[in-house]
């Protein structure tokens, strides 16, 4: 029987953390050092969440009191990635 | 290993003078089934990553893991490949052999000829010293110069203990290029041969087509590299003479 050599591949991209994230709306409450900013879920939970590369790279602007869209770890619920500011 | 591969070849010459017109792909898994209910170890592919059959049988332009049917009946004029694994022991044996079904045409019968070739041609390179290379470019070089082209998303690989095993042979290489070939390993050495373009078309998890819909070859054999030069496994040691 032949052999797909990406077949261990695939695998390992289904176990991409990026890919495993969960998806929450949010409201950013305070900025922090770093591009940090300290945002409050819907359902009232803050967490700490950084700005993703992509946002960095097109030099989006987060102020306080944006809506924003996080990505959170399923690892650690308390830190999460900005991916999105709704205007 | 040699045990695995000695079933393996029982089957495949078994197998070989069942096929004609009018048998079905499922009556070849069938008659296969039973001859190793009747052996030691079992069957490699039933169950691999939920491969569901003992057999692949890959029937004109599909090239490999085409899954017996009694809907799929064989009829003049096609070529079939049959792939067969088997597990003794807990070692394995790998091997596959295109067959004719009936008389077919010259140009068929080229692309068989000229894929066998590479087999024996690939063989010949497992020598300890050599590369994957050395191999791959056996096989890639033979099949081009003959206007057939080389399958790139399969390719052989290391066979032991496990089916699918490192390293990883493709059947087109540079010479000189890849790991150097060592007494005592085994691989299974797997050249998928298409008459038209290389690309691939797959069928659900399992079956590949070519995308061109032109017909494809596969013959197999599973290798141990020796200082006295390539073994192949999957077939009785006083045989000599070509590969299929």
């Amino acid at each position: 029987m032949a052999k797909q050599p990406f077949e261990e591949k695939k695998k390992n991209d289904s176990g991409n953390s990026k890919e495993d994230a969960i998806e929450a709306m949010a409201t950013v409450i305070e900025p922090l050092p770093n591009a940090m900013f300290r945002v409050e879920l819907e359902n009232k939970h803050q967490v700490l969440a950084h700005v993703s590369g992509k946002m960095r790279k097109n030099f989006i602007r987060i102020l306080a009191g944006d809506k924003v869209a996080v990505e959170l770890s399923p690892y650690d619920l308390k830190r999460g990635r900005i991916v999105y500011r709704y205007k | 290993m040699y045990r695995a591969g000695q079933v393996v070849h029982e089957v495949l010459n078994k197998l070989r003078a069942e096929v004609k017109p009018g048998v079905t792909t499922m009556d070849l898994e069938k008659i296969a089934e039973g001859i190793i209910a009747a052996r030691p170890g079992k069957a490699a592919f039933k169950g691999y990553r939920g491969y569901p059959c003992v057999l692949c049988t890959s029937v004109n332009s599909e090239i490999v893991h085409g899954i017996p049917s009694p809907k799929r009946k064989l009829r003049e004029g096609d070529v079939v490949s049959i792939d067969f694994g088997m597990e003794v022991d807990g070692y394995y044996g790998d091997s596959a052999v295109t067959v004719p079904v009936g008389k077919i045409s010259p140009e068929l019968q080229k692309l068989l000829d000229v894929t066998r070739e590479s087999l024996d041609r690939a063989i010949d390179k497992m020598r300890p010293g050599n590369r994957l290379g050395d191999v791959g470019h056996a096989v890639q070089s033979w099949v081009e110069q003959h206007g057939f082209s080389v399958v790139r998303e399969f390719v052989g690989h290391g066979i032991g203990t496990r089916m699918h095993d490192e390293p990883n042979l493709p059947n087109y290489g540079e010479p000189g290029r890849g790991a150097r070939l060592q007494e005592g390993m085994v691989i299974a050495v797997e050249p998928m041969v298409n008459a038209g373009r290389p690309e691939v078309q797959m069928h659900g998890e399992w079956v590949a087509e070519t995308a061109d819909g032109s017909p494809s070859a596969h013959f197999e054999h599973t290798v141990a590299v020796t200082a006295n030069g390539p073994w192949i496994l999957t077939r009785p040691k006083e045989m000599t003479g070509p590969s299929w």
